[in-house]
């Protein structure tokens, strides 16, 4: 693995004309600012623009499609025409630069926490999470493992759990329902809830993950 | 197979055979013999594929029980020779002389067993852990995982387990009195 020095630090890569480019990969590749909390969470009561934008969003969720554990087979029926979720506005985007819902579909290993993590803040903001099956909640089967995650919400802001080992595909949409429900009343504020509770967060993920080797926020 | 049993008997001393089929043979040789062994099968009676290399933690009898599967593409045959080496030492002569892949295994068992191969390349470099384990070697079975998972990844309360007949029972004869 590489270390942490070698990965971050100052380099000179050759440019396509032959010229040198020195490049920084913590300035130029990540962003190592804090997040910040939006305006819309500090308000007291949501504007009438505030209370548009949530209508929207609800009506916008597009997932990562990204499958950590069995939970991601669940998806398939979801998205195909059995079950059909785009009929509700809901889609399947490839990069997390387009997405807004992380669905961590199961168990997650240490080396699929990492990707999780980095995944979830290459995402922009409002963005949220919805835990799928037992293993996100306690652990699940898993629960005695030397090297999975016991409870999501303690790495990550979770909106909503889906129970079940693993949640078949119409409590998947009754989540998915759910999470919408949050998003109109404005309580959506995953996000803001990991820029508020940062070091928290942060704290948690570097007990386990002890080579840590990227930026500390990396968008 | 009888003919290959006895041609390896020449030179290698076999502690104890075990038929599984007529193609399945495990055989157990002592530590020191155990590479002899191996090269004899794979350059005298062409058992020249190694299927895989595991180990079992015979934590009672404080043994590691080394398997080295080997496999006769030709005629259809595997063999597997088990070697018992100490759980303290906990040392095997290396086999990646015999085949390179073997390495590969080699690293896994060093770094879940905690049992060294000294001059297997790459042997000491993290493989599957890599994400900065500082633990014992997790599949010994004296690593008690449960424990380490609740000092490590926060447990939520509430858990609890039911014996799947004493529920059943309980939930379709509620009228029976179960004790």
């Amino acid at each position: 693995m590489r270390s942490n020095d070698d990965f971050l630090s100052k380099k000179i890569v050759p440019g396509v004309e032959g010229d040198e480019i020195e490049v920084d990969p913590i300035r130029d590749y990540y962003c190592d600012a804090v997040p910040q909390v939006s305006r819309e969470y500090k308000r007291a009561y949501p504007s009438i623009i505030d209370r548009f934008k949530n209508w929207a969003r609800s009506e916008s969720i597009w997932i990562l499609a990204y499958g950590s554990g069995c939970g991601a087979i669940e998806m398939r029926p979801l998205m195909t025409p059995k079950y059909d979720a785009y009929q509700y506005g809901i889609q399947w985007r490839p990069t997390p630069r387009q997405a807004n819902l992380l669905m961590v579909s199961g168990y997650l290993s240490l080396k699929t926490l990492r990707i999780v993590i980095r995944a979830y803040e290459q995402m922009p903001s409002p963005k949220y999470v919805m835990g799928l099956g037992s293993c996100t909640i306690n652990g699940g089967m898993y629960y005695d493992s030397y090297n999975t995650i016991n409870r999501l919400d303690y790495y990550l802001p979770v909106d909503v759990y889906v129970a079940g080992c693993m949640p078949r595909p119409e409590s998947l949409l009754d989540g998915l329902e759910l999470l919408k429900k949050l998003i109109r009343e404005g309580k959506g504020h995953g996000a803001d809830i990991y820029a508020e509770k940062f070091e928290w967060y942060k704290a948690n993920q570097k007990k386990i993950l002890k080579s840590w080797n990227m930026p500390d926020y990396s968008w | 197979m009888q003919q290959i049993l006895d041609a390896l008997k020449q030179s290698v001393m076999i502690e104890d055979v075990r038929k599984q089929r007529d193609d399945l043979v495990f055989i157990t040789v002592s530590e020191a013999q155990a590479v002899s062994a191996i090269t004899h099968l794979r350059d005298r009676a062409n058992f020249t594929h190694l299927v895989i290399l595991t180990a079992v933690d015979w934590l009672e009898e404080g043994l590691f029980q080394l398997t080295y599967l080997l496999n006769n593409p030709a005629e259809k045959k595997d063999i597997g020779v088990r070697v018992m080496i100490d759980r303290e030492k906990a040392q095997m002569e290396s086999i990646h002389h015999l085949w390179p892949a073997a390495a590969t295994y080699q690293r896994e068992l060093r770094e879940m067993f905690g049992i060294s191969f000294p001059g297997s390349p790459r042997l000491n470099e993290t493989f599957i852990l890599d994400e900065g384990w500082d633990g014992p070697p997790p599949y010994r079975r004296d690593f008690d995982t449960l424990k380490y998972s609740e000092e490590t990844y926060f447990p939520r309360p509430g858990r609890s387990t039911n014996d799947p007949a004493e529920y059943m029972k309980s939930m379709l004869y509620p009228e029976v009195d179960n004790d």
